[in-house]
């Protein structure tokens, strides 16, 4: 316990609350955008922004990787699925995601065999084990996840397996944050950095955000220290006028990333032109595709996807909540109609989704904070 | 899905170089350390695991924080559990 005692310790979380609150420039509003799903869990689990000064707004980014797939690509998924000897593999987060017609769950009742996975290297075995099927793995992600697909096809061609495939749909993070910066809807002052998405890619593909945007970067960790703590170098720098990105995380993330995983990505897979994120609509290179070198795994290439663009439900607003223009509870059908146990938009699918955090963890107000923090 | 979880490593695969044996609360499954092959771990050291690959490697002041963080979110790490159980990883 006295490990994480540290990362937990009330008074440090006060005594840089107060640090925080001495940088804010009188008449001055500060957004920061948390990049990272885990880090928004971690701010509503621990009401995190209830330290915080009012002039300072945590904004809740597109990184949660369930929640920015498009409801064409679940149809597409399904579509995949339902073809005559297909078995699909998916991780358990998709399996509720509501594409058109229903989700996973809902194809299953309907006959298709989508099975939920641990590891695409659990997909292997089953392809092992059903020689006579084509075995689809549903590949979602952003860098954090894309080094395990890629790994995993290296795997199989180096095992010579012939029906294993995958429906790649790994999305990049640094064309969604270009798009967010690019956007008029939202004008941020720093961003904090994701976490594991780090460990792969390193610290080095945020420097435009500082050096071309003026804006500042921490990348950070996940317990509420660690966040309280990136808000703070955040702060400096913005008191400083200075625009870095900075390594709150380095017990972890590598400065340069990891090669390795960077490598296997590089070999296996190639940007898109283009790609749908829910939200966001098209970005242009934000998202992987497997290279003509692999096409024998490339589900795409193996059986024709429809590929129909699926407007989201009117009601749902997961587009504002995933680009920080709306927080969660703004949206109209926010803990009404939907909700964990019957989602209309994919933030309140996912643990990770800002309305999924939101609804299982409410939000402790300023005012109760200070009570608590005096009794 | 997204979740790092921590593991420590038990035993590294006699005949396979890139799997290790590892421990995550209890439950020992096999999993990848291709990602790590620049500086491989051995037994007694901990890694970040994520959907069946060894991220990177932590120590144990990291693991146990994580493993708080983890077991403090409910049912999402049950589920990564429950997952992890079922794995198949060979």
């Amino acid at each position: 316990m006295r490990f994480v005692d540290e990362f937990r310790d009330a008074d440090k979380a006060h005594a840089l609350a107060a640090k925080i609150a001495a940088l804010c420039e009188p008449g001055r509003q500060y957004k920061l955008m948390e990049v990272c799903g885990g880090h928004t869990h971690t701010i509503y689990k621990h009401g995190l922004e209830d330290y915080l000064p009012e002039s300072i707004t945590l904004v809740h980014g597109p990184g949660c990787p369930v929640c920015v797939i498009p409801m064409g690509r679940v149809d597409d998924a399904i579509h995949l699925a339902s073809q005559p000897d297909v078995i699909m593999t998916s991780f358990g987060d998709m399996m509720r995601v509501p594409g058109s017609g229903g989700s996973f769950f809902d194809a299953n009742a309907e006959g298709t065999n989508i099975r939920m996975v641990y590891s695409p290297l659990d997909s292997l075995k089953i392809a092992r084990q059903n020689p006579d099927k084509q075995v689809v793995f549903m590949a979602i992600g952003f860098e954090t996840t894309a080094p395990s697909t890629a790994m995993t096809m290296l795997r199989a061609a180096a095992a010579g397996l012939t029906n294993f495939s995958v429906f790649c749909n790994h999305v990049t993070i640094i064309p969604a944050i270009k798009a967010i910066l690019d956007s008029p809807d939202l004008r941020l002052d720093g961003f904090i950095g994701p976490g594991h998405v780090s460990t792969v890619i390193g610290c080095r593909p945020y420097e435009f955000i500082a050096s071309g945007y003026g804006k500042p970067v921490v990348v950070a960790g996940f317990e509420p220290l660690d966040i309280l703590q990136s808000i703070y170098m955040l702060m400096v720098q913005l008191a400083q006028g200075r625009s870095e990105v900075e390594n709150q995380y380095s017990r972890v993330v590598p400065w340069d990333g990891n090669l390795v995983a960077l490598k296997a990505i590089a070999e296996t897979m190639e940007l898109r032109p283009y790609f749908e994120w829910r939200g966001l609509g098209f970005i242009s290179h934000s998202a992987l595709q497997v290279r003509e070198k692999y096409a024998a795994m490339d589900a795409e290439r193996l059986f024709q996807v429809p590929g129909v663009r699926v407007a989201d439900p009117k009601a749902c607003q997961c587009g504002e909540v995933l680009k920080g223009v709306l927080k969660p509870w703004e949206c109209k059908v926010f803990g009404t109609a939907c909700t964990p146990e019957t989602p209309i938009g994919t933030c309140m699918v996912s643990p990770e989704g800002a309305c999924a955090a939101y609804y299982n963890f409410g939000r402790m107000n300023r005012n109760r904070v200070a009570e608590v923090s005096r009794s | 899905m997204c979740l790092g979880i921590p593991g420590e490593v038990i035993e590294l695969h006699p005949e396979q170089p890139d799997l290790a044996k590892v421990d995550v609360s209890g439950v020992r499954r096999l999993i990848n350390i291709g990602l790590l092959s620049d500086d491989p771990p051995t037994p007694g050291e901990w890694v970040l695991i994520h959907v069946g690959f060894a991220l990177s490697k932590i120590d144990e002041g990291e693991a146990a924080a994580a493993m708080q963080f983890l077991e403090g979110i409910g049912k999402a790490y049950d589920d990564e559990i429950a997952a992890l159980r079922e794995s198949l990883i060979e």
